[in-house]
């Protein structure tokens, strides 16, 4: 165990390594890197909200709201209150967390879609708060925020994200989510406190999507309300979803070819929405369980051909 | 018998659902070491009476005290917690898991490792796992699913999915087994197999037993007591014998004599 995870770590930093040489040759220009950063964001965004809707088979849609928490947290103390970048990114994942608690303590007791209009509820009223508040810059929002994160920062935090998010989902914490997910009146009769677990899975979904907000804001320059509208809860639902709901791996794999499309059709304007929506449908026609289904790679390294072939982590939404 | 210690007891509970009373002033005493048998026709308000008992629903009268200590109102998870498990009549297993995670979740109260220590891989991490899954492992052997180990959950035959239920339950290390219909769908065959496990499981585990069942066969035979609820009502209570001999459970529920 402790030698698959080491290997990882280790293709990860190769993989680094040769992205940040290209950087340094300028083989990669800054629209790339752009694009890198963007990818990044949206990894941490999707694996997060993975863990509320893939694992524990809770249905939220506000991570916008908890995205945009992260980003005008940390971005109001580093710009107006002097604070470092990685104290003013740790506030700003702390924040999101509590509010992750906040909204999960209540919201929790509903199921299927009255859980997820809440939450949708609450990432819309989120937004509006920073829409009215002059502090924030009301609808203008905040700019002129020093650029810090580069791709080394979203390099390492996507990292410590999957890293912590597959070190719960792999471990009997991780189990009694996915038994949540699966049958939640067995799992709270097999002894596992069901609203600890379901609010566990909410405030470390809620921390990390901060975590993408401040990386985002503090990359930008700038961070406005609407850009943390349902549109934007809609595509990190969308990520989740045809990448697989339930396997990391897929929802890493369905968000880099998510965000690579999205950023080629942006030559295409016109069309780019049609095309987006018809890859949706297409994939949900032939891949109903997301890109990868139920592959995930870390079973290629562990069992060879040992178990049955859809064992681990699937899913049936 | 005198000497044993009173392990459920269950005094005038009630449960009603708006205008329905489908639990009404039910008394029922379970001693420690005990195979009891919950019988009586569709409707009659078995399965309410198991939710009662295990937290599912919150009794609207009555007083439910477990090992000494009131557990009315207590979740699921914390009657589990104090030594109640239980199986569905409709299965309720966790499919999509393997057979082994299925059981690993009831170890999951037991674990000694906590959230951070899995996040940060620590040591207590790493051993509190394969504790659960030796231990888990050993439980599969003796329901003789350990060859299925890695299977999912949901491909095993039917007959296997009920074993895997009841030893998922017994992993939780319960005073107090119940079980909700366990030969429910199946054959003659495997309900006098199931008959054997239940008394075994009883001798071997040394805990009690409380069991709903339509199988008049399997509750006359591996029963030593029989409550009978009709609507709602406890009408009888006793020995098998008494049971089959009692007017008002001939009239209510088996319509003639066995």
């Amino acid at each position: 165990m402790n030698k698959r995870f080491f290997l990882g770590v280790a293709i990860s930093l190769v993989f680094y390594g040769v992205i940040q040489a290209l950087i340094t040759g300028e083989v990669l220009n800054d629209s790339y890197v752009d694009t890198l950063v963007i990818m990044g964001v949206n990894i941490i965004l999707a694996v997060s909200l993975n863990l509320i809707n893939g694992f524990t088979g809770q249905f939220s849609i506000g991570h916008a709201g908890f995205m945009s928490i992260g980003a005008y947290v940390s971005a109001i103390l580093t710009t107006n209150e002097g604070y470092s970048f990685p104290l003013a990114l740790l506030c700003g994942c702390l924040a999101a967390a509590v509010a992750g608690l906040i909204i999960g303590l209540p919201t929790l007791r509903l199921k299927g879609d009255y859980l997820a209009i809440a939450t949708l509820g609450f990432g819309e009223i989120i937004r509006i708060v920073w829409l009215n508040n002059d502090y924030v810059g009301g609808a203008s929002g905040l700019n002129g925020i020093e650029r810090v994160t580069d791709w080394t920062w979203t390099f390492f935090l996507v990292l410590i994200t999957v890293v912590v998010i597959q070190n719960i989902v792999k471990s009997s914490h991780g189990r009694a989510l996915i038994a949540i997910r699966e049958n939640e009146i067995a799992a709270e009769s097999m002894g596992v406190n069901v609203t600890r677990y379901k609010v566990i899975a909410f405030v470390v979904g809620a921390f990390f999507a901060g975590m993408a907000g401040a990386i985002s804001a503090h990359y930008f320059y700038g961070i406005a309300p609407n850009s943390f509208n349902f549109m934007k809860s809609f595509e990190i639902l969308v990520f989740v979803v045809l990448g697989g709901l339930g396997s990391t791996t897929g929802v890493i794999v369905g968000t880099i070819l998510l965000t690579l499309l999205f950023t080629y059709l942006q030559d295409f304007p016109e069309v780019r929405m049609i095309i987006y929506s018809l890859i949706l449908i297409l994939t949900m026609i032939f891949r109903p369980k997301g890109l990868l289904g139920s592959v995930d790679v870390s079973k290629f390294f562990t069992k060879k051909g040992g178990a049955s072939k859809d064992g681990g982590t699937t899913t049936t939404p | 018998m005198a000497a044993q210690q009173q392990l459920l007891k269950v005094e005038n509970v009630s449960r009603v659902f708006g205008g329905l009373k489908a639990v009404s002033d039910v008394n029922l005493e379970i001693a420690d070491g005990e195979l009891v048998g919950l019988i009586g026709p569709n409707g009659a308000g078995k399965t309410t009476l198991f939710n009662l008992l295990t937290g599912v629903y919150e009794p609207s009268e009555g007083n439910i005290a477990f090992n000494g200590t009131r557990v009315n109102g207590l979740k699921p998870y914390q009657i589990t917690k104090r030594g109640a498990a239980r199986t569905f009549q409709n299965i309720r297993l966790f499919s999509d898991m393997t057979v082994l995670e299925n059981v690993m979740v009831a170890y999951h109260m037991h674990a000694t490792h906590g959230l951070f220590s899995s996040i940060l891989r620590l040591p207590t991490h790493f051993k509190g796992e394969a504790d659960m899954k030796v231990k888990a492992l050993e439980f599969l052997k003796i329901f003789k699913l350990e060859g299925k180990a890695d299977e999912v959950a949901k491909n095993l035959p039917y007959g296997e999915q009920r074993r895997l239920e009841i030893a998922r339950a017994l992993a939780a290390k319960p005073k107090l087994l119940l079980l909700d219909e366990p030969a429910a769908g199946m054959n003659p065959q495997e309900t006098t197999d199931l008959m054997n496990l239940i008394r075994w499981i009883r001798d071997e585990f040394k805990i009690t037993i409380l069991l709903i069942e339509h199988d008049m066969g399997l509750v006359m035979g591996v029963c030593e007591r029989i409550y009978v609820l009709d609507r709602g009502q406890m009408i009888a209570s006793g020995t098998p014998e008494q049971i089959r001999a009692n007017q008002k459970v001939i009239e209510a529920y088996l319509g003639q004599e066995v």
